[in-house]
């Protein structure tokens, strides 16, 4: 029994509770906690991440030391390292990046944000390394319920939006938690991997078939999987600049993991494809999303609303990696977890610092940002092209293997998807660094337009810039690092059953 | 773990303007002269370092280094072979030229934002070199990309309305042009589970003459875009919104020539001449790499615009290239090379003088040159030059090229494209010799006195004259482009060349 | 044809899927933002029912293994793990509920309605 899985989450509410002690009195010294808190859990998922990618076990953890399947068991394997490693690290970055940020947008007791960020992530890796469904309900409502409050900071429209959030994730978690009633009922057990040697001998079970789409259900509202996307652009667009940055690379991934791991570890091989056509529909509704999702944002002229529509596009990969079913696409999926956490990290937390230092969100006033804030800008840029796609870059990757996978698997509509869709973020993201690096003195176009006058980002905005800019630049090109460390075992189970 | 066999050349010679790029950027504007001195050493280092690679390649040797797997099972890897060598040593040495041009433009221009003029200009160097040694499909559209990117900072250099208009339409043709490609590469991985180049291809005819054509058309627009094959061509004379030495180099050469020189690694390396031929590629590319020489040529006869004209004479030569490749006879391939390298040394003058015309005394209008001979002599000599070289006149490169490339097309039986060729030197006869004539026999007030432009602009121009008339007269001189030209074929297509280009 | 009765075990079934339509019809079509919460609420508590109701078992007794208790026979066990799942399920939905419910008090106080429409129209007021 290893302690690394119970140590993560654990770590991270422990931290939650300290630094709310401290934050009544200290928004700095609960800023510092919070820091300690995600780099702690980060070293801890670091640590379990080698042992499991060069230890090649499993590290579990029998919760009050009652064995499994009797009781809750935290499994970390790659997918569980890869994923807390990902969440504790963005966390991290973006709790360092926080402080300016929060002084700038809301009033009040800054304090109570970092408990409600390490909770956050003490929800979502909990989600990750837990081996229980059940479980993975109440990690997933916990993250939501910290979220929620994070969220509501911000603008005026902030908490309405919020409020519809909520109920949309009310529904989709009672949805999942619908599943797993369904789900016990039919198989006498919440333990995934018991599930795993049940459930082959029940797949024709109507109840089992009901729980399996209840859950991708609820799930995929969580993960805001078009069409059940409407929650998100009023969130995303209407939050403050902290929560977003934290917010939307990561919550609605980890959903998608889930939907992830009840494929490849809980239901038996061939269940999402073959019996009930899951698979496809993530498939079809994940393609339809990427061209709405692109669509819509270069309608946007809200540069975070057009990020929140980028999302919905790129959520859609993800989600046509789960569709195609098939280990290459499936690496294109779980890798792109990664790029576009990077991805939306950065160009969140770069919409901040243009709001701190500006006062503007609209891309028409972007004009001259370039010469105000050079290096903010590289970094935009390279953030920019990595949304559309551009090698070296991690999000060509992502793309990459999901036109690999649906070569393989002759999927030739979503392959010309995957192809337009780089054009159309193209478009929306050229049109944002062309406004950036406008220059009003000798281009009529823009003359009325006043130009910035700003200095560049403060050094504690500009490091996590820098860090995420480089971490897409080595997340491309060290990609096959990742692939053959951690991922290639993770899809394993899909290379048999096709 | 160094691999024993890894070569350091190839690796120095593509990402030292890279490097460069992040110096000149952090030394900035205020040190110009540091800054610039960055260039011209990355562009010295680069030079050296490909051009020491010459003789161990037409030995036959290959230097390789394999940097980092990048996708599993697939490479990020350089190889430098004969092909690469020839595109490479032309781009190389003709940035030296155009960095000092470059130079004497700027600053007689005065054009703001210069920091960020060379650094996009030296990561197109990089980028450009490392498509020439790409080893693999991947790794050549990795560079492809980074140059299609690069690139449209320098479009919009002026920072005009306008400017930024062309911007978005290069943009556009330069994205999809991308996707298309790294759509074509997923097919070729799908279809034959490798994406390394090889001499003479590595598809094969079973894998479905359906798979085939799609992988062809994936790529056919890919690089169709950058060669400026009509009818994906016309991003490029918009381009020439930029500054002119972009537009002498990348414009003429580094870019335009990555499409061209993809569709060599196309042609020779991933499909092969016969299966280009058995499944009618080859044709279908002919069909419009031809019609491409003859309507671009029309198109060049219209413009009053020296730098429009000069373009539009762009898109019809590099379709003279692809013509050459799409020919598939060893000869025509050989002349195919062979231009690469004449057209770019031509061509390239004659976009400087258009530059140093515009630097020096404002004027853009072909209409407006009467008389410029005499206060610019030197400059319209080797326009004169380059302009006789282009319409194929002995003594002058254009002349060796063309003569292959006709050769080649006789020996293809292809009748029908001797006569482009012929009919396409008539033109290019029609649409820049009057631009000599008038310069000097004519005369306007405009021009009394005898000035140049800035030497600094004047020597590469003069330089590239003499290396244009020496691939005429001295085809193997000092660079052995000719040799190199000839390895390719033969490379390629397994036949191998007598004393003087004979198979 | 016959006519099939529906068997009288799964009447309560058809109440909780009832429950379950209530709550989302509230939560859906009402105006007002806090008849929506309730929506949530019913449709959540319809979920901890059917955890209920699919464990119940007629004449079981507490499980514990005790002789002193009279229960020695396992089969007539409660099986107490949805009934703790119920307990667990139950705190996340206060938890949510409080939350929905202070924000509406965040909303209420500042723009003075509940109602939705209402209240997007003097945001957007406020706004401009």
């Amino acid at each position: 029994m290893s302690q690394i899985p119970a140590l993560i989450p654990t770590s991270l509410l422990l931290f939650a509770l300290v630094s709310l002690l401290v934050g009544l009195r200290s928004a700095r010294g609960a800023q510092l906690l919070a820091v300690a808190g995600m780099l702690f859990a980060f070293g801890v998922s670091a640590l379990g991440l080698r042992e499991v990618a060069f230890g090649g076990d499993t590290l579990r953890y029998a919760v009050g030391n009652w064995l499994p399947p009797i009781g809750i068991e935290f499994v970390f394997d790659s997918l569980a390292a890869y994923m807390t490693t990902l969440l504790t690290f963005t966390g991290a970055v973006v709790t360092v990046y926080a402080p300016k940020a929060l002084a700038a947008e809301t009033d009040g007791r800054q304090g109570m944000v970092y408990p409600s960020m390490l909770l956050v992530l003490a929800g979502l890796t909990g989600m990750c390394v837990t081996g229980d469904i059940f479980n993975l309900y109440v990690f997933l409502e916990v993250a939501a319920l910290a979220a929620y409050a994070l969220l509501a900071l911000g603008e005026r429209g902030a908490p309405v939006a919020t409020l519809r959030y909520l109920l949309f994730g009310a529904v989709g978690g009672g949805f999942y938690l619908l599943g797993v009633a369904y789900l016990y009922f039919a198989a006498g057990t919440l333990n995934m991997a018991e599930l795993a040697t049940l459930l082959p001998e029940l797949q024709e079970s109507r109840a089992v078939i009901v729980a399996a789409v209840l859950m991708v259900l609820g799930l995929a509202i969580k993960m805001a999987l078009f069409p059940m996307h409407f929650w998100l652009p009023d969130v995303y667009t209407n939050t403050a600049s902290v929560p977003a940055a934290l917010i939307a690379p990561i919550m609605t991934k980890v959903s998608a993991y889930a939907i992830i791991r009840l494929w490849l570890d809980v239901f038996p091989p061939g269940f999402f494809t073959e019996g009930v056509p899951i698979a496809a529909a993530i498939g079809w509704f994940s393609a339809a999303g990427i061209l709405y999702g692109s669509v819509l944002a270069i309608a946007q002229h809200d540069y975070r609303r057009m990020l929140a529509y980028s999302s919905v596009g790129q959520l859609g990969y993800i989600g046509l990696g789960i569709g195609l079913a098939n280990p290459i696409a499936m690496v294109g999926a779980l890798l792109h977890i990664v790029n576009h956490a990077f991805m939306k990290g950065l160009l969140f937390m770069v919409g901040g610092v243009i709001k701190l230092r500006t006062g503007r969100t609209r891309i028409p006033e972007f004009v001259g940002i370039g010469r105000a804030m050079p290096w903010t800008m590289v970094a935009f840029t390279i953030g920019a092209l990595a949304m559309v796609g551009i090698p070296p870059t991690a999000g060509f990757f992502s793309k990459w293997y999901l036109l690999l996978g649906s070569a393989e698997a002759g999927a030739w509509v979503w392959f010309a998807v995957i192809v337009a869709s780089s054009l159309l973020s193209a478009i929306y993201f050229f049109r944002v660094i062309e406004m950036i690096y406008r220059d009003p003195e000798r281009d009529s176009a823009v003359k009325d337009r006043e130009p910035v006058e700003a200095d560049g980002a403060p050094v504690s905005m500009a490091v996590p810039i820098g860090i995420m800019a480089g971490g897409i630049m080595v997340a491309g090109i060290f990609n096959v690092l990742i692939v053959r460390a951690l991922l290639e075992s993770v899809v394993a189970p899909l290379a048999g059953g096709g | 773990m160094m691999d024993p066999t890894f070569a350091w050349q190839p690796v120095v010679a593509v990402f030292v303007s890279a490097v460069a790029a992040i110096l000149l950027s952090l030394t900035g504007e205020k040190r110009r002269n540091l800054r610039d001195s960055w260039t011209i050493l990355a562009a010295l280092i680069k030079f050296g370092a490909v051009f020491s690679m010459v003789p161990g390649v037409l030995a036959g040797e290959t230097f390789e280094a394999t940097l980092v797997e990048i996708s599993p099972g697939i490479e990020f890897a350089l190889r430098v072979d004969a092909a690469g060598i020839l595109f490479a040593m032309s781009a190389s040495f003709l940035w030296i030229l155009t960095s000092f041009y470059a130079f004497g433009y700027m600053r007689g221009g005065n054009e703001v934002k210069q920091t960020r003029f060379f650094a996009m200009l030296a990561t197109c160097l990089s980028a450009t070199i490392g498509l020439c040694f790409s080893a693999n499909l991947f790794t050549f559209v990795v560079f492809y990309e980074i140059l299609s990117i690069a690139t449209y900072p320098l479009v919009t250099h002026s920072g005009s309305d306008k400017a930024y208009a062309m911007g978005r339409q290069y943009l556009i043709y330069a994205i999809t042009a991308g996707m298309a490609l790294v759509a074509g590469m997923a097919l070729v991985w799908q279809a034959a589970g490798t994406l390394e180049f090889q001499p003479g291809g590595f598809l094969d005819a079973d894998m479905g003459t359906g798979m085939l054509w799609a992988i062809f058309l994936c790529f056919a627009i890919g690089f169709g875009v950058k060669a400026g094959v009509m009818p994906l061509h016309s991003w490029l004379p918009n381009a020439m919104i930029a500054p002119t030495p972009v537009s002498a180099l990348l414009h003429a050469v580094a870019v335009v020539k990555a499409g061209v020189f993809g569709f060599v690694r196309l042609t020779g390396y991933t499909f092969g001449p016969e299966l280009m031929g058995a499944i009618g590629a080859a044709a279908a590319l002919a069909a419009f790499a031809g019609a491409t020489i003859l309507l671009a040529s029309f198109i060049a006869l219209t413009k009053d615009d020296l730098k429009a004209r000069l373009a539009y004479s762009t898109v019809g030569h590099l379709s003279y290239i692809v013509l050459g490749i799409a020919l598939l006879t060893p000869q025509a391939m050989l002349g195919g090379a062979y231009h690469m390298v004449t057209h770019a040394a031509m061509k390239i003058t004659l976009f400087f003088c258009a530059g140093a015309i515009y630097v020096h005394t404002g004027k853009k209008k072909i209409s407006q040159l009467d008389g410029i001979g005499r206060q610019m002599p030197l400059t319209l000599a080797a326009f004169t030059v380059g302009a006789v070289g282009l319409v194929g006149v002995p003594t002058v490169g254009g002349f060796i090229s063309k003569w292959y490339l006709a050769a080649g097309a006789v020996d293809a039986g292809q009748l029908i494209f001797l006569g482009v060729f012929l009919v396409s030197g008539l033109l290019n006869a029609a649409y820049l010799l009057p631009i000599a004539t008038r310069a000097f026999l004519r005369t306007s007030e405009d021009h009394p006195v005898r000035n140049e432009a800035s030497p600094l602009m004047v020597v590469p121009i003069a330089v590239t004259m003499l290396l244009a008339l020496m691939l005429g007269l001295h085809p193997d001189g000092i660079f052995q482009f000719f040799s190199i030209a000839e390895l390719i074929v033969s490379d390629v297509t397994g036949t191998t060349f007598g004393e003087g280009g004979t198979p | 044809m016959t006519v099939e009765f529906i068997e009288i075990a799964r009447y309560p079934y058809i109440l909780i899927v009832a429950l379950l339509l209530v709550g989302l019809y509230g939560m859906t079509v009402k105006r007002n933002l806090l008849k929506k919460v309730i929506g949530m609420t019913i449709f959540q508590t319809s979920i901890y029912l059917l955890f209920i109701q699919g464990a119940t078992k007629q004449g079981a007794t507490i499980p514990v293994l005790d002789p002193a208790l009279g229960n020695e026979d396992p089969t007539l066990y409660m099986n107490p793990l949805p009934q703790v799942i119920v307990l667990t399920a139950l705190v996340v939905g206060v938890a949510i509920t409080a939350v929905a419910l202070s924000l509406l008090v965040l909303l209420y106080r500042r723009y003075g309605t509940l109602d939705e429409v209402e209240l997007l129209r003097r945001m957007k007021e406020q706004a401009s």
